[in-house]
C-alpha cells in the first residue's frame, strides 16, 4: 500500500519510492467547480515545497498547485490537457497533475497524513 | 433640471423614509473639513439649446478634414462611414448596454463580439482574435507583453519602420518590467534587416506592415528567421483597409498580429476613441488580453455566447493577471463590425482597391513636381516624399492656403534628421480635384 | 422543465399559459427573433455599399496583393439593418430600465452629448492635422481639464488615458517615476483586500509587488493594520474612495497623513467619484492621484463595454512626471507637447515618463462629458452626488427588513447587501439575481467586493425617479419573499423568460470556440 499525504493548500501527494505523485484533494475540486484548464508543469523543471507548480482553473476562479516537496518533473498528466474534468471526476487518483523524484524524503514529516487531513476539513467547516 | 427626476416634495418624502432631516445626514461619514460648503467654482448649469451653441461655437473653430483636400494619415485614416453604421450604434440597446456579464439580457453584444473576433480573425489571417483593445498602439504593447509570456523571454525587437508613437508606447509599458527593447532606427527607405538582431534571449520582434512609411514587404523570412531563435513575430498594422488588398500577416507566418481598426466604422474624432485589434494563434490563446467572447449553448440547448476564459483577467486573476484591461472598445468594435458587413467580400477589397489606386495617382502627381521624390517602391494607401524645404513648413503654409498636405514625419520623430520628409494619405474619399490642388499647391509652395 | 412550469404556475396563477411544447414554424416567439450569425446569412453577388470603379494603376503592392477569399459574407444594407437591430433587442440597457449595477454608475446618457459628438468639427478632424486648424479640440481638452481640475482639486491632469483602468496605469507609473526620480526604489504598493482587480493587476505592471490590507467588520480599511505595513519601501496605497463596498473612508485623512509621513504616495481609484462631485475634492483629503471614469461620472455611453476614457488627476508634486501629450497655452493658442522634444523646448519643467497610447485621448468622449458637466453645471454636478446617495440610502431604507445590508449607516452612491438573509433559503446570491432577469431588471452588480459573501452590490444612480424605484424596490420584496416561502423553482431555473436560459460557461471554457468557421473548413489562405 502506497503512502499518501496531504497538505494544508489541499494538495496529495502519494510516495512510490523515489517517486511522488501530485494532485489534488477530492474537497478542493469540490470547492472549486467544474475544472476548465489546467496549467502543468514542464518535465524536467526542479520545484521547491511550497513553490508554484501548476494552476487549475474553474469558469470563475483560478488557483496555484504548490508542490508539497521538492523534487524534479519527472512526468506530467496529459490527459487533462483535453480532459480538465477528469480532476473532478476522480480528484485522486486518475485526475492527478504531475509526477516527481523526491530530493528530500524528510519534508514529507511536514504534511499530513489521511487521518490527519480529514480531522483538519472537519476544522474547516 | 431635465437630467434629473426628483422634485423637491420627491426629495422630501424619501428622506422620510430614511429617517433624516436632510441629505448632508447622509454624508456624515464624509471628515467635515472636506464638505464644500459653497459650490465650486465652474458655471452654473444651462439649457440644452445654450450647451448646444457653446459647443458649436467652439467646433466651429477647427477645420473639419472634409472641408479640405486631405492627405493626412500616419495611423488614423479618414474613410467614408455608411449612414447606417452610426444609426445602429446609436440604438438604445447597444448604446445603453453594460459589459455583457448577464450574458442571458447581453446576447445583442455578446453575439456582436461574436462576429467582430471572426472578422477580425479571417482580415488578418490568424486563428483567434480577441474582443478589441484601446488601440494599435496599446494593442501592440499587450502584445509584447503576451510574447514575454508565451516564451518566457525578456527581449524585443522593434522595427525602424513602427509607427513612432506605438514604439512609444511599448517603451512606456515595458519601462518598469525588467524588459528590454531593441528598437531599429527609423527606417524611411524600407530596407532595414531586423534579422541580425534576433538572438536566443529575443521574445518577439515587431514589424509593421505597411511600414510608418508606408513600404510593404514580404514577412515570410522575417518570421521563419524568429521562428528559428524561438522568437514570436507580432506584425502591426496601422490601416486596417490595407487587409483587403495585401497579404495578410497571417497568411505570412506572423504569431500575433496587432491593429488600429478606426478605419472601418469609425470617424477620425481626433485621435480617439479608436479600436485595438488583436489576433493570435489559437495554441496561445491562454495567455492573450483582454475579453473573449465565446460561443456555448443554454440549458435549453439553445446556442448562445458567453465571455469566456476569464480566469486571465484581472477580475479574477488580480495581481496574476495577463493585463489590467478590463474593458474593450465596444462601441467602436460594433461600428467595425456593421461596416464591414455592409461592404462585404466584394466591398471590402473593392474599396482598399480604390484606396490603393488613388495612392498610385497622388503619388504619380507629386513625383512629376520639380524637387519632389517619392521615396516608396511599394505602397497601399500612404507613401513618403522627400521635399526641398522643412515638410513642417511646407505643411503650415499649405494649410494657409485650405489643402492639409499630410503630415511631417519630424511631428513624430523631431530628432531623427528626417525633417525634409512628408507622409502623404490617400482613401476613397480624396477626389481627383483634391489631387490636383496638392499637386498646384505643392508646386506653388515649393517654386 | 418541471421547474419551468412549477414557476409557471406558481408564480402568476395564469391559467391560459401557452402550452408547454409550443413552439412556432419561424423559431421566433412574437417580437423576440432567432438571429442566425451573418457568417450564416450571406451570399455571392449581394453589396450593402455602391463604390466608384477603380482607376486603372500599375499597381504597387510589389507582388504582396492578397489571394483568395477573406470569407466575409454579401449582404444588402436592408438586411445588414434589420439583423443588427434584431440582434440588439436581445440587450438589456439603461434606455430600457433599471440597471443597479454597482461599481459601473449606469446613469442616463443624454442624447445632446451625441449630437455634438458628431459635429463635423470635432468628429471629422484628425489629430495630427497642423495644430492652428484644430484650437476647437485643443480648447476642449482644455476645458475639460479645467473643469476635473477644479472639481478634483487637484492641479494636473493628465487626458490621455482610454479608460479606469489605463488611467490607474497612468498614475501608478508616475508615482514611480517620481520615487525614481529621487533615487528611491520602493517596491511595495498596499491595495486593501476590498479592492477592484485592476489595482492589484495596474501595480504588478508597474513592477511593483502588491501587499494586501484588511478590511474592519465596518467596511473600512484597517488603519492599524495599515500602519503597521507602512516603511520606507512602500511606494503607495490604492485606495478606492467612496470605497467598493459603497461607503466613505471615514479615516481617510489620517491614511493619508500616514502614508505621507512614510514618503508614500496616496493614489485614489476614482470610480466611485460620483457620489461626492461638487461636493467633496479629492484633493482636499490628501490624495495625490486619482482617475476618473468618465463614463461613470460624466454619462459618456458605456456603450456594450467600452470604450471608456479616464484622466487622472495629480498632486503639483507628480504632474511633471505626467505622460505625453498634454496641452499648454502660448501666444499663438494653444498647443500640444507631444514628445520629448517639444517638452524640452516648453521648458516647463516636465519629465514624462513616456506615453501611453497613440494621439491625444479619448477626444470623442471629452465632447460627451463637456456637453453632461455644461448641461448640469456646478449646482447640478453638487445635485447629481446628493440624490445618488439619496436614492441608495431611500432602497437601503426601504429593503433593510428583507435583505441584509453588510454594513450599518448610511451608505453612499450605492447599497451594499451580503446574503444572509437567503440563508436556509436554497437560493444563491446569482439564483436571486437571475429571477430579477424575468422580472424585468438588470441585476445588481454580485459577488463583488469579495469580502462580503454572495455580495449585492446595488446603484441606483441619480438617473432614477422615486416611482422607478418603488417597482424595483417591491420586486427585491416580493423576491426576497418568495425565496424565505421556500419558492426556490422561480430562482433556481431563472432566468425563464430572458432571449435565453443559463448558459453553459464550463463547456464554454473547456472547449473554447471564438469565432465562427464554416461547416467545412476552407484550405488556409497560405
Amino acid at each position: 500500500m502506497s503512502d499518501v499525504r496531504f497538505t494544508k493548500d489541499h494538495e496529495w501527494v502519494r510516495i512510490e519510492g523515489d517517486t511522488a505523485t501530485v494532485g489534488i484533494s477530492e474537497y478542493a475540486q469540490e470547492q472549486l467547480g467544474d475544472v476548465v484548464f489546467v496549467e502543468l508543469p514542464t518535465v524536467g523543471a526542479d520545484v521547491e515545497a511550497g513553490g508554484d507548480a501548476a494552476v487549475v482553473e474553474s469558469v470563475k476562479a483560478a488557483s496555484e498547485v504548490y508542490a508539497p516537496i521538492g523534487g524534479t518533473i519527472v512526468e506530467v498528466n496529459e490527459d487533462l490537457e483535453a480532459t480538465p474534468g477528469l480532476v473532478n471526476e476522480s480528484a485522486e487518483d486518475a485526475g492527478w497533475f504531475w509526477r516527481m523524484e523526491i530530493s528530500d524524503a524528510d519534508e514529507l514529516e511536514e504534511l499530513m497524513t489521511t487521518a490527519d487531513y480529514k480531522a483538519f476539513l472537519e476544522g474547516l467547516d | 433640471m431635465r437630467y434629473l427626476p426628483h422634485t423637491a416634495e420627491d426629495r422630501r418624502a424619501m428622506l422620510q423614509v430614511i429617517g433624516v432631516d436632510a441629505v448632508d445626514d447622509l454624508f456624515v461619514d464624509v471628515p467635515r473639513v472636506a464638505v464644500l460648503d459653497d459650490l465650486v467654482d465652474l458655471p452654473n448649469h444651462r439649457g440644452e439649446l445654450a450647451v448646444d451653441r457653446a459647443l458649436t461655437a467652439i467646433a466651429a473653430k477647427n477645420t473639419p478634414a472634409g472641408s479640405v483636400p486631405f492627405f493626412v494619415g500616419a495611423g488614423a485614416y479618414r474613410h467614408h462611414v455608411p449612414a447606417a453604421v452610426d444609426h445602429l450604434i446609436q440604438r438604445s440597446e447597444f448604446l445603453t448596454a453594460y459589459t455583457p456579464y448577464q450574458p442571458e439580457i447581453s446576447q445583442g453584444t455578446l453575439q456582436v463580439l461574436f462576429e467582430f473576433q471572426t472578422q477580425v480573425a479571417l482580415l488578418t489571417g490568424m486563428e483567434v482574435a480577441n474582443a478589441s483593445m484601446y488601440d494599435g498602439a496599446t494593442a501592440c504593447a499587450e502584445a509584447v507583453l503576451m510574447a514575454n509570456r508565451v516564451t518566457r523571454r525578456r527581449r524585443t525587437v522593434l522595427s525602424g519602420g513602427l509607427h513612432p508613437q506605438y514604439r512609444s508606447v511599448v517603451e512606456t509599458q515595458s519601462k518598469f518590467l525588467d524588459g528590454e527593447i531593441v528598437a531599429g532606427a527609423p527606417d524611411p527607405q524600407g530596407d532595414e534587416n531586423l534579422a541580425d538582431l534576433i538572438d536566443d534571449d529575443t521574445a518577439c520582434v515587431v514589424a509593421q506592415n505597411p511600414t510608418f512609411f508606408g513600404h510593404l514587404h514580404d514577412l515570410r523570412d522575417l518570421a521563419a528567421a524568429c521562428h528559428a531563435k524561438g522568437a514570436l513575430l507580432v506584425v502591426a498594422v496601422a490601416e486596417t483597409v490595407s487587409l483587403g488588398a495585401v497579404t495578410p500577416p497571417g497568411a505570412m507566418g506572423a504569431d500575433i498580429v496587432v491593429a488600429e481598426g478606426q478605419s472601418l466604422g469609425n470617424a477620425l474624432n481626433f485621435g480617439g476613441p479608436y479600436l485595438g485589434l488583436f489576433a493570435a494563434r489559437e495554441k496561445f490563446v491562454r495567455q492573450m488580453p483582454g475579453r473573449l467572447c465565446g460561443e456555448t449553448v443554454d440549458i435549453e440547448g439553445r446556442r448562445g455566447y458567453v465571455l469566456t476564459l476569464s480566469t486571465r483577467e484581472q477580475h479574477i486573476r488580480r495581481e496574476k493577471a495577463t493585463s489590467n484591461i478590463c474593458t474593450n472598445s465596444g462601441l467602436c468594435s460594433l461600428a467595425f463590425t456593421i461596416h464591414l458587413s455592409l461592404l462585404g467580400e466584394d466591398g471590402f477589397k473593392h474599396l482598399a482597391e480604390l484606396n490603393h489606386a488613388g495612392a498610385c495617382e497622388t503619388a504619380e502627381t507629386l513625383a512629376g513636381i520639380p524637387g519632389v521624390e517619392v521615396l516608396n517602391g511599394t505602397f497601399f494607401n500612404e507613401f513618403t516624399v522627400r521635399l526641398p524645404k522643412p515638410a513642417a513648413e511646407v505643411v503650415d503654409t499649405l494649410a494657409t492656403q485650405g489643402v492639409l498636405a499630410g503630415v511631417p514625419v519630424s511631428r513624430l520623430l523631431p530628432d531623427a534628421g528626417l525633417d525634409d520628409l512628408l507622409l502623404v494619405a490617400t482613401t476613397e474619399t480624396t477626389e481627383a480635384d483634391d489631387i490636383t490642388a496638392l499637386g498646384r499647391a505643392l508646386e506653388g509652395v515649393l517654386s | 422543465m418541471s421547474a419551468r412550469s412549477q414557476a409557471h404556475s406558481a408564480g402568476r396563477g395564469v391559467d391560459n399559459d401557452a402550452p408547454e411544447t409550443m413552439t412556432t414554424h419561424s423559431g421566433h416567439r412574437g417580437l423576440q427573433m432567432e438571429e442566425p450569425l451573418i457568417f450564416e446569412m450571406g451570399s455571392t453577388g449581394r453589396t450593402g455599399v455602391d463604390l466608384p470603379p477603380v482607376p486603372e494603376v500599375a499597381s504597387k503592392l510589389g507582388g504582396l496583393a492578397r489571394q483568395g477569399e477573406i470569407g466575409l459574407p454579401a449582404l444588402s444594407e436592408p438586411q445588414v439593418v434589420r439583423h443588427y437591430v434584431r440582434v440588439s433587442q436581445k440587450n438589456y440597457a439603461i434606455d430600457a430600465g433599471l440597471y443597479p449595477l454597482g461599481s459601473c454608475t449606469m446613469k442616463h446618457n443624454p442624447r445632446l452629448n451625441e449630437k455634438v459628438a458628431r459635429l463635423p468639427g470635432f468628429s471629422d478632424v484628425h489629430p495630427l492635422q497642423p495644430q492652428s486648424t484644430v484650437q476647437g479640440a485643443l480648447e476642449v481638452i482644455d476645458t475639460v481639464a479645467h473643469w476635473l481640475i477644479t472639481l478634483t482639486g487637484l492641479p494636473g491632469v493628465a487626458m490621455s488615458p482610454a479608460a479606469g483602468a489605463h488611467g490607474e496605469l497612468t498614475g501608478m507609473m508616475a508615482i514611480r517615476a517620481a520615487h525614481e526620480a529621487r533615487g528611491d526604489a520602493r517596491k511595495r504598493i498596499l491595495v486593501p483586500d476590498s479592492a477592484h482587480g485592476t489595482n492589484p493587476a495596474t501595480a504588478v505592471l508597474c513592477g511593483y509587488q502588491v501587499d494586501p490590507v484588511p478590511s474592519l467588520a465596518n467596511g473600512r480599511i484597517d488603519l492599524e493594520a495599515l500602519k503597521a505595513k507602512l516603511d520606507d519601501d512602500v511606494a503607495a496605497i490604492m485606495l478606492t474612495n467612496p470605497n467598493t463596498c459603497g461607503l466613505f473612508e471615514d479615516q481617510i485623512i489620517e491614511v493619508a497623513e500616514a502614508i505621507h509621513a512614510v514618503g508614500a504616495y496616496f493614489y485614489c481609484d476614482g470610480a466611485n467619484f460620483n457620489a461626492i462631485v461638487g461636493k467633496v475634492r479629492p484633493g482636499d483629503l490628501g490624495i495625490d492621484v486619482m482617475h476618473l471614469n468618465l463614463h461613470k461620472t460624466f454619462s459618456t455611453p458605456h456603450g456594450g463595454g467600452g470604450p471608456g476614457s479616464g484622466p487622472v488627476v495629480m498632486s503639483a508634486e507628480l504632474t511633471p512626471f505626467a505622460p505625453l501629450p498634454y496641452v499648454v497655452k502660448g501666444a499663438d493658442g494653444l498647443r500640444l507637447v507631444e514628445t520629448e522634444a517639444d517638452q524640452a523646448a516648453a521648458g516647463d519643467g516636465g519629465q514624462a515618463y513616456g506615453r501611453m497610447r497613440s494621439f491625444h485621448g479619448q477626444m470623442g468622449m471629452f465632447v460627451r462629458a463637456l456637453a453632461f458637466m455644461m448641461s448640469h453645471g456646478a449646482d447640478g454636478l453638487r445635485l447629481v452626488a446628493e440624490d445618488s446617495v439619496l436614492n441608495a440610502n431611500y432602497v437601503l431604507a426601504r429593503l433593510k427588513d428583507v435583505m441584509t445590508p453588510a454594513y450599518r449607516g448610511p451608505c453612499m452612491h450605492e447599497v451594499l447587501f451580503d446574503d444572509s438573509f437567503l440563508k436556509d433559503t436554497g437560493v444563491t446570491t446569482l439564483d436571486f439575481s437571475k429571477a430579477m432577469i424575468d422580472e424585468g431588471f438588470h441585476p445588481m452588480t454580485v459577488y463583488f467586493p469579495l469580502i462580503v459573501h454572495g455580495a449585492m452590490l446595488t446603484e441606483p444612480t441619480e438617473s432614477e425617479s422615486k416611482e422607478s424605484m418603488d417597482v424595483f424596490i417591491d420586486t427585491l420584496r416580493g423576491l426576497a419573499a418568495d425565496a424565505k416561502a421556500g419558492d426556490t423553482a422561480r430562482f433556481i431555473g431563472a432566468p425563464y423568460l430572458a432571449p435565453r436560459r443559463r448558459l453553459d460557461e464550463t463547456q464554454a471554457a473547456r472547449k473554447p470556440r471564438l469565432r465562427w468557421t464554416p461547416e467545412a473548413p476552407a484550405e488556409a489562405a497560405e
